[in-house]
């Protein structure tokens, strides 16, 4: 599998992405069940079969259907026996592509299977993912992922930034955006509700639910012989924001920002953007840290507002951007991913198709 | 196809958690109803305080007090309080900046309605009634309309300090082991080991998992395999076991993987009937079912001669 070609930087696309419809519970299967059919689908698009990939990554957090170890299990679904070369991220699936990205680079591998699923219902993900805070100052208080996004949304409105109705305009663009797109749980109108945690309103908070995507990330020409127009990945970098809540200035997002710059986003405009923005407020954050104005689509899939699997939410986001490149949608896509509280930590990736 | 199985599942996890000198100072403080921030090189006070600099990781521990005072600086009305939050009534959760400090805190304020609460009020530490060393100490903050308090001046240092914390957690879920382990189950029941074949290879997974790890495809044929079948390896076990449902067990005991008649996957049980110091590879068994149970007890020796080692040793 190793590559002949010289040293030096390589082309990388994504050249295939399959999901699965996201569903409020797949209670009828196990997780690799849930899983398994989207690796069929992404190897079928390219025609490669297990033993063709050169590294196999995938993300996924045990505390979400609180099953021990399910990333192994989940493997069966790959089939991962003789071992193959393989590594696995807790977090979002985004995560991995980028660990599949610097193995492509490196030369070792010219072929990646990139996948990460979520099984939210099993659990209740709010209280779930209070256990990724600050184990002495936070977690004690069991500040729910709603609250804390609650918290960022307040900031933004004192801050002039947004108010209810401009939140809720997101959610609503959002979810009638879905309508297109078959694998969204909430697809077309959905009431704008109650306040679950004010100043955020049901509309403004992601559907709980369950689900799976899959990539095939290639080099060079063999990118180009398993798609007829490969998504370039041409930059791609994550950083993180401090760790204390009230160190941050919750309006903004200097960590989106510098990895986009990284990244390349800011040389040349885009014409698509795919955020992970959970919540209807963060995607006001994003836009503004990432500099974006009304000329590019934001989240024609309907982003997390309409499908949140999570640790596979910020995965669709590259591959949507991907799959948008591939079918001739777009010519240069930002995808972001984000995890952790109030968008503690964020992925950029800059994807362009070849001139057409 | 069966119904899929659900069961509760309760996850629990107590971690005995060191601390550093600065949070042990901290934690220390909220038990004495003192509230320490710590101050960075470039001269900003940060509350909580951390051990390294955000910004500059310089090593800090330059402690000083802080007034149980305060200002909102940004907030978000919990109108229905969940499981371990610091309130069971309706509450707002605040970032507070302390007097004194240059980084808020995260904790819940009692106010009687969202009415209440803005960005910029002041509000004040409302301790609780039997501190421990824990941010839960603040019991929360309250609405307070009075001077900023003046710390006195407390130097950090304590008698006994805190050297570590127990962080409980508990989650709750509904467990479905999915469509190939359910099918497994409901087979037990019956008193059936009712396996699974992969379409490509032809191998029987027992227990099924819904997949072929060799092939990386979906099992779905079922086979009914065993019930008898070969000791493949095993081990003694010399520790009693701690889960009262296998209280009765005595040590030693033996573990076994269990290959059995027609499955290319060995499983693991218990063995009994035969002294712990008589099991062997090759010694062929059949499970024991006990009244009601939905799974074998254990496996006991059938008196059948023992398996040739030709027979099993794939499957070791």
């Amino acid at each position: 599998m190793t590559s002949q070609e010289a040293p030096g930087p390589r082309d990388i696309a994504v050249v295939a992405f399959a999901q699965t419809d996201h569903r409020r519970s797949t209670e009828d299967s196990s997780e690799v069940e849930m899983l398994m059919p989207v690796l069929h689908e992404v190897l079928a698009r390219t025609g490669l079969k297990t033993s063709d990939i050169g590294f196999t990554c995938s993300g996924s957090s045990d505390y979400l259907a609180g099953r021990a170890f399910s990333f192994t299990l989940a493997l069966d679904g790959v089939g991962a026996w003789p071992p193959i070369s393989e590594s696995h991220v807790e977090t979002d699936g985004a995560w991995a592509l980028y660990e599949a990205w610097t193995k492509l680079l490196t030369g070792e591998a010219d072929t990646a299977l990139v996948y990460s699923y979520g099984k939210c219902s099993p659990g209740s993900v709010r209280d779930v993912l209070t256990r990724q805070l600050d184990p002495y100052y936070l977690a004690p208080l069991w500040p729910d992922a709603v609250a804390l996004a609650a918290l960022q949304a307040q900031a933004l409105i004192d801050a002039g930034h947004t108010d209810e109705p401009a939140l809720a305009a997101v959610g609503a663009r959002s979810r009638a955006d879905a309508r297109t797109n078959p694998h969204a749980q909430l697809r077309g109108p959905a009431p704008q509700g109650d306040y679950v945690v004010r100043p955020l309103r049901a509309g403004d908070c992601p559907p709980v639910g369950d689900g799976a995507a899959a990539v095939v990330l290639a080099a060079g020409d063999r990118a180009r012989r398993l798609c007829a127009r490969p998504a370039w990945i041409r930059g791609i970098d994550h950083r993180i924001e401090a760790h204390g809540l009230g160190v941050r200035d919750l309006t903004d997002s200097p960590s989106a920002r510098l990895a986009a710059e990284n990244a390349g986003a800011f040389e040349r405009p885009v014409d698509t953007a795919e955020l992970h923005a959970p919540f209807s407020s963060q995607e006001v954050v994003l836009r503004r840290a990432l500099r974006l104005d009304d000329s590019v689509c934001v989240n024609p899939s309907g982003g997390a507002l309409a499908a949140n699997p999570i640790m596979a939410a910020g995965l669709i986001r590259i591959g949507e951007a991907a799959a948008r490149i591939h079918r001739g949608a777009s010519d240069r896509a930002l995808a972001h991913a984000t995890s952790g509280p109030c968008l503690q930590q964020n992925l950029v990736a800059v994807l362009e198709g070849d001139p057409r | 196809m069966p119904e899929a199985l659900k069961a509760p599942l309760v996850v629990e996890f107590p971690f005995t958690r060191s601390l550093g000198p600065v949070q042990s100072a901290f934690l220390t403080g909220l038990r004495e109803r003192v509230v320490l921030g710590v101050r960075t090189t470039d001269g900003r006070t940060l509350v909580p305080p951390v051990e390294y600099d955000p910004v500059t990781a310089d090593e800090i521990r330059d402690l000083v007090e802080i007034a149980p005072t305060g200002t909102v600086t940004t907030w978000a009305w919990n109108h229905a309080p969940r499981r371990g939050q610091p309130l069971s009534t309706p509450f707002a959760w605040v970032l507070v900046r302390l007097d004194g400090a240059d980084t808020a805190l995260l904790h819940a304020l009692d106010a009687p309605g969202p009415d209440a609460v803005r960005t910029g009020m002041r509000v004040r530490i409302r301790w609780a009634a039997e501190p421990t060393g824990a941010i839960t100490d603040i019991a929360c903050f309250e609405p307070y309309d009075g001077e900023p308090e003046q710390p006195r001046g407390h130097s950090g240092e304590f008698a006994d300090p805190l050297t570590g914390i127990v962080a409980h957690a508990r989650l709750d879920y509904t467990y479905s082991p999915g469509r190939a382990q359910s099918a497994y189950i409901h087979a037990l029941s019956e008193r059936r080991i009712v396996g699974e074949r992969c379409p490509s290879c032809r191998k029987v997974y027992v227990p099924p998992r819904g997949a072929c790890p060799t092939c990386g495809v979906a099992t779905a044929e079922q086979v009914q395999v065993g019930p008898r079948g070969t000791v493949t390896t095993f081990c003694i076990v010399n520790i009693k076991a701690s889960h009262t449902a296998n209280l009765d067990i005595d040590v030693p005991y033996v573990y076994a993987h269990i290959a059995l008649d027609g499955a290319d996957l060995a499983l693991h049980a218990r063995i009994g009937g035969i002294p712990y110091d008589q099991v062997r590879m090759g010694l062929r068994v059949e499970p024991v079912w006990t009244e009601g149970a939905r799974f074998p007890d254990h496996y006991r020796p059938t008196g059948e001669p023992d398996a040739d080692y030709e027979t099993y040793k794939e499957l070791l």
